[in-house]
């Protein structure tokens, strides 16, 4: 069983962009964080990112917040259950996703961590598949240019620099500039900013002056290792010394993450280069299903965070200004509910692959020594099989 | 005697190292407060401080490189690599420099530098946490490789470590982090089997079967269970990758007549490939067979749901075994 995903709506959002003129990213960094939804849910502006969404494309924005959050939720208890081997929680960084990834063209391309289900959701990628990879069923498996979608990358900042030669890619194509323009976007955590790979994609991406974005979810944490322990000034100054612009947007808020992205992505598309955006946000959960935070962090910082809660300041705008109704939330929660079921089912029935996909897609051509494998496990499979036995 | 998981072992053992040399440090990715995510350096930063048990940023290679650095200044760091899979940024590190240093110097550095990896599968991890990598470093000279089974080894064996002076590769079997064993902790590492030296873990006659690691368990049940197909099988606990101590492994296959290999790491140009090629060098005359080897395929590691068909297994070893008789 498949569950529909959140793709088909990416479209309405693409004409409202806000194409402020000037250097992407040098408001941001002059301004400090780039706000246009308080936490009480009160509309701000900021010069650089004027933004005037229709009321339904906020809905829109609210929506899948709040089912990427649902489907997190299924999933935890699914894990719990003993139906997933693990799950990494995007609970707290909804609107990073979800406001970053709807910010995107349908050509530009993704590269994700293992946490992206938000920016999965937008791209068109059934959860079933989010499923199967943490079930141990499959290790992702999506066809990643039919959705412009890479698969999840665990090796923490390795995907950066995919993102960065993708993006020279591009280059070469001639796909800079002018109509069809395309741009890549590379997802990370405040963590990974530590590794060389991740460094040497700024070096790279600057010195070619790639189309691409590097979106940095800060949440805080990099497993049990605070953010001090990564960097002792925030992340979004580092790109200057790499030579292009950075910013730090609230990453708990929708309408701002959405903005900056848009904006940077048209930069990079037009051939202003890269633009590293620091989404300041916060890991909510756990590290994973596996984790036991209360070992090294305070519950009170959790307290503090939920008062800024991404979904929540949403709703409050929609209602303060009428842009929303007891009966718009009663239908999402409804088709979350739905969405949630569908979630569980997918989990339940999906089978595990037969024993011999072990040696699939290993080369393009089979090879000898794999065949030979193959051939000698299959026999052994068989001495097994007496009419009741698994198939192979 | 005191019964100890094979985590808690190697947590002790890491304290007494601690205890006794000021100069010994622990080093890696949430080693500090979390205590590591297999809790191996639990209550470790608490009692020595955070000058000696160091939470890292996060990158591997510079773990591993500044831990170099450390050991020139006099220092014998304890590196924990989180994953198996997440070694290979480190790898430059390992290989060009960790390796290499006394060579280059003409003997006049020593790095003792200790790499802790959590390796193998068998606990339905996502990829990149199940790998078993321990060739790309017993094919590497200048790196000490070693691999505890249980947990009375592991605490020796990683006091053994950080009390070398060449650099060790330290493989741990995570699936059996949580087996338990009596371990002597009064006991001092002196009398106990060098770090270079193979186990006869459970004595026979018929055939000889080589394992480490996490395989350990596994072949000393298929050895009992192959008693009752009348079979007498001697399992060698390897315990050191590099160097190969041939001598025991030679003297058992004498006895025996018969070896099989086995562990987690692929087949295909496996450490079982180099054992085959020296027990038949070596022993020749003595082999009623071929010289087999059990282990994963030459795949990457498969999604958790098909791990259990590529990890050797209890019938996979006894296939393995019987089939030496058919010579
Ligand atoms: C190269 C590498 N080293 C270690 C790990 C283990 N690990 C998984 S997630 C993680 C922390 C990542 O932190 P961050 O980049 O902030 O991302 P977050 O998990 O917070 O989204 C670590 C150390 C890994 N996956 N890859
Ligand atoms: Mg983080």
């Amino acid at each position: 069983m498949t569950v529909e995903s959140g793709g088909a709506t990416t479209a309405a959002l693409q004409d409202h962009a806000s194409q402020a003129p000037g250097t992407p990213g040098t408001p941001g960094e002059a301004g400090g964080l780039v706000q246009l939804l308080t936490p009480e849910g009160e509309r701000t502006d900021h010069p650089g990112y004027p933004l005037d969404l229709p009321a339904a494309d906020i809905r829109g924005l609210y929506r899948d917040m709040l089912l990427v959050r649902r489907i997190d939720t299924e999933a935890i208890s699914l894990q719990r259950q003993g139906e997933l081997g693990i799950w990494a929680s995007l609970l707290g960084q909804e609107a990073a996703q979800i406001g970053s990834a709807r910010a995107l063209a349908a050509h530009d391309m993704v590269f994700p961590t293992y946490r992206e289900h938000g920016v999965a959701w937008c791209r068109g990628i059934d959860p079933a598949k989010l499923l199967e990879l943490y079930r141990g069923v499959s290790h992702g498996g999506w066809a990643p240019e039919e959705h412009k979608f890479g698969l999840y990358t665990i090796v923490i900042g390795s995907q950066t620099l995919h993102a960065t030669g993708y993006a020279m890619g591009i280059q070469r194509d001639g796909a800079v500039g002018g109509d069809g323009a395309e741009a890549a976007i590379v997802y990370f955590g405040d963590g990974a900013t530590s590794q060389g790979d991740v460094n040497e994609s700024f070096v790279w991406a600057s010195v070619f002056n790639a189309p691409v974005v590097f979106f940095c979810q800060n949440n805080q944490w990099a497993i049990s290792e605070p953010l001090e322990r990564q960097s002792r000034i925030p992340l979004y100054q580092r790109a200057r010394g790499f030579g292009f612009p950075g910013l730090r947007v609230d990453g708990n808020d929708v309408l701002a993450c959405y903005a900056v992205t848009k904006k940077a992505m048209q930069a990079a598309r037009e051939g202003q280069g890269p633009t590293f955006i620091e989404a300041f946000t916060y890991r909510m959960g756990a590290h994973t299903t596996t984790d036991d935070p209360t070992r090294y962090r305070l519950a009170s910082e959790l307290e503090m965070w939920k008062l800024k809660d991404p979904i929540e300041r949403v709703r409050a705008y929609l209602v303060r200004t009428g842009q929303a109704g007891p009966e718009f939330f009663a239908e999402v929660d409804a088709e979350a509910d739905q969405l949630g079921s569908r979630v569980r089912e997918a989990c339940r029935t999906m089978s595990d692959p037969p024993p011999l996909a072990i040696f699939d897609n290993v080369y393009t051509e089979p090879d000898a020594i794999v065949a030979a494998e193959r051939e000698q496990f299959a026999a052994y499979l068989d001495s097994f099989v007496d009419g009741e036995g698994e198939g192979r | 005697m005191t019964t100890l998981t094979l985590s808690r072992a190697l947590n002790e053992g890491l304290r007494k190292a601690l205890e006794n040399d000021p100069k010994v440090l622990i080093m890696g990715e949430d080693v500090g407060k979390l205590g590591g995510v297999f809790r191996v350096t639990d209550g470790l930063m608490k009692d020595f401080g955070e000058n000696r048990v160091i939470d890292t940023p996060l990158a591997e290679s510079g773990i591993v490189g500044t831990a170099i650095g450390l050991a020139l200044r006099g220092y014998r760091p304890v590196c924990e690599i989180q994953f198996d899979g997440f070694v290979y940024p480190a790898v430059d590190q390992i290989v060009s420099q960790l390796a290499k240093m006394r060579y280059r110097s003409l003997g006049n550095v020593a790095l003792p530098v200790v790499i802790r990896i959590p390796c193998g599968g068998g606990i339905g991890a996502v990829e990149h946490h199940s790998e078993s990598p321990e060739v790309l470093f017993t094919h590497t000279a200048g790196l000490r490789v070693v691999a505890c089974a249980d947990a009375a080894d592991a605490f020796t064996m990683i006091q053994q470590s950080v009390s070398c002076d060449d650099p060790v590769i330290f493989f741990e079997p995570k699936r059996r982090y949580w087996d338990k064993g009596e371990v002597d902790t009064a006991a001092g590492v002196a009398d106990a089997l060098p770090l270079d030296r193979a186990r006869v873990a459970l004595e026979g006659a018929d055939v000889t079967l080589l394992c480490y690691g996490p395989l350990v368990r596994t072949c000393l049940e298929s050895a009992i269970a192959a008693r009752e197909d009348g079979r007498s099988v001697e399992v060698v606990d390897l315990r050191s990758l590099s160097p190969l101590d041939t001598e025991v492994i030679t003297a058992s296959v004498r006895k025996t007549g018969r070896c099989v290999v086995a562990h987690e790491a692929p087949v295909y140009a496996g450490l079982g490939a180099e054992i085959a090629a020296r027990v038949t060098e070596q022993c020749f005359y003595c082999l009623e067979a071929p010289v087999l080897r059990v282990g994963g395929f030459h795949t990457p590691y498969p999604p958790s749901r098909l791990e259990e068909h590529y990890l050797p297994d209890l019938d996979r070893i006894l296939d393995a075994v019987d089939r030496t008789f058919g010579y």
